[in-house]
């Protein structure tokens, strides 16, 4: 079985390398600094399990494992972070509070070894990822892959939103980043005062708008600072004026 | 004064006048003038006299002496008792100017009208006075009280601030993994840590300290970060010899250099360098820290957040300037710098 160590500090990354020793059948496969690292290194060993640390540079554990089509079982590690916290509790996912000793590492060892077989942890690490997408971090940037690289979006620079099948189109100044998602995800996960639904499919940052024109009957049209236009319904339109105190 | 007690002060000062204004009709009455003239008299001069107290009520909420403010009730009373008596006066001539009884009962009486206007008046003065003083009284307690609530406050997030339970826990992890390949390295790590806690405990808002002191528990900081992150942190630290008796308030530089590694150190995957120096500049200390940060993933205009409004607050507190704080961010460098006026 191969395991996978990503965590940015290097003393935290050592302690849990001693505690795996005893553990002859779980063989490191590699260490990671940051997420960047993580991601590769999981395309390439496909790791039965990987020891995660939330709080890293530019992209956080949660964001990384966002990044994975099918994320592998992950024991989180973490120093002090109570939305993660409360997330794990409710979503029944190991997590280690460092600093941990032996014999919790063991127990949370143990405890994936007894449920490897099914495919509860799996679930449960993606019904997390649904509740701490709201995580205050995880609402200022939206991490995306693009390519083989992955991206990061502070949310100020998204102009718009577009539903697109499955996925949810970000358009910035930069083109547009495809993102595994909902409207109705990031309708809950940005600040209601900068974005609004305007449409069913389409939601606009207010700063980005220039002007408003009639479109057809009863509907209308935003026109962004990049000359993007975007629909407005009816209701979007009801919406609209409420933010902008029309 | 809310609007209930308001409405029963008007109504007992409503009151008062209307049983003062009867008996005033009453000894009228007695001395044997007819109804007309009785009421008309009564009704002229209590009306004029209420006037005169409103003015009074009116004067004191605007204006409160401060100084000699006996003799301005005396003289506010006096003043307002003769301007009373001659308009009175007048008004009365004007109507009854014909009877003759009227008008010498009016001249004879005239001592004892004015005696009671100014012991009236006199009275609404120092009431008046009584009353705006304790309500003024206690708007500045009151107001006391919300600022040392607000500091209160301050000191209680700064507390929270300083012992930031995310450093505390990454560092003790730190040393229970040293504890088995470094031990000597996680002793010297423990007694860092507990240096630095102390630090943070004893430390006063007000007191002033040398430079040198500030520099050397900073660097105690910065030692803790460079284990957790081995060599991905150096630090460079300058200080003009003539700086480093130089005093600032405690603690001062630490939210300044903790945003420095924030955005430096753990948003960044790269080696850095946070750079810290201290020159003396006509009566001022100076204190820059340079911090590298990435533009493109982080925005220190904005995540600068609590950590640097916090130390411009208290710069604010202590020298009742806005100035002393500066930031700015050139290419991938964030530069702070702390300017601390020298009180000599």
């Amino acid at each position: 079985m191969k395991a996978l160590i990503i965590d940015d500090e290097p003393l935290a990354r050592s302690i849990i390398k001693e505690y795996l020793q005893h553990f002859p059948q779980i063989e490191l496969a590699q260490e990671c600094n940051d997420g960047f690292e993580g991601v590769k290194a999981i395309h390439q060993h496909q790791p039965d399990i990987i020891f995660l640390d939330i709080q890293m540079p530019k992209i956080n554990g949660f964001e990384m494992l966002e990044l994975i089509d099918n994320p592998p079982a992950t024991i989180f590690t973490t120093a002090f972070d109570e939305y993660a916290i409360k997330a794990f509790e409710s979503h029944a996912v190991d997590y280690l509070l460092k600093p941990f000793s032996k014999e919790r590492f063991d127990k949370a060892i143990q405890k994936w070894l007894g449920q490897s077989a099914t495919a509860i942890l799996k679930n449960n690490t993606q019904s997390l990822l649904e509740a701490v997408a709201q995580s205050p971090a995880q609402s200022q940037r939206i991490v995306v892959k693009t390519g083989g690289k992955i991206k990061i979006i502070p949310v100020e620079e998204i102009h718009y939103l577009e539903a697109s099948d499955d996925y949810v189109k970000i358009h910035t100044k930069e083109g547009h980043f495809l993102k595994n998602k909902t409207m109705s995800h990031f309708e809950q996960l940005l600040d209601a005062n900068i974005f609004t639904r305007t449409h069913r499919s389409y939601m606009v940052n207010i700063q980005q708008i220039t002007r408003m024109e009639p479109y057809e009957k009863e509907s209308y049209m935003v026109v962004l600072k990049s000359g993007a236009q975007v629909p407005v319904s009816k209701t979007g339109y009801a919406k609209l004026k409420l933010v902008l105190g029309l | 004064m809310t609007t209930s007690s308001n409405k029963k002060f008007k109504l007992v000062f409503g009151s008062w006048w209307l049983a003062w204004a009867l008996l005033h009709y009453a000894v009228l009455k007695n001395y044997g003038l007819n109804d007309m003239q009785a009421f008309a008299d009564s009704f002229i001069s209590n009306i004029s006299l209420v006037g005169c107290s409103w003015l009074i009520f009116n004067n004191m909420r605007y204006y409160l002496p401060r100084q000699e403010k006996y003799w301005y009730v005396l003289a506010i009373s006096f003043g307002l008792s003769s301007i009373w008596i001659i308009q009175t006066r007048i008004l009365l001539w004007a109507f009854f100017r014909n009877d003759e009884v009227y008008m010498r009962l009016l001249t004879n009486s005239s001592t004892v009208r004015f005696g009671i206007a100014f012991l009236m008046l006199g009275c609404m003065a120092t009431m008046c006075l009584l009353w705006f003083t304790q309500k003024e009284q206690k708007e500045m307690d009151e107001r006391k009280m919300e600022t040392e609530n607000l500091a209160k406050e301050a000191e209680l997030f700064k507390l929270r601030q300083q012992l930031q339970p995310h450093f505390l826990f990454n560092s003790l992890n730190s040393i229970s993994a040293l504890i088995g390949s470094q031990p000597e390295q996680a002793r010297k790590m423990i007694y860092q840590l507990s240096d630095f806690l102390r630090g943070t405990l004893k430390k006063e808002e007000q007191q002033l300290v040398n430079l040198e002191e500030e520099l050397e528990y900073l660097e105690l900081y910065l030692d803790i970060e460079k284990v957790r992150f081995g060599h991905r942190l150096s630090t460079i630290i300058n200080c003009e010899e003539n700086c480093r008796q130089m005093k600032l308030p405690s603690l001062l530089l630490q939210p300044v250099v903790e945003n420095a590694i924030k955005f430096g150190l753990y948003d960044t995957t790269d080696d850095i360098t946070i750079r810290i120096s201290a020159t003396a500049n006509n009566n001022y200390l100076e204190v820059v820290v340079e911090n590298p940060f990435d533009p493109e993933t982080s925005s220190p205009k904005k995540g600068t957040g609590f950590g640097l409004s916090s130390v411009q607050r208290r710069l604010y507190l202590l020298f009742a300037r806005n100035d002393l704080l500066e930031t700015k961010s050139d290419n991938n460098l964030f530069i702070t710098k702390v300017k601390i006026p020298q009180l000599i």
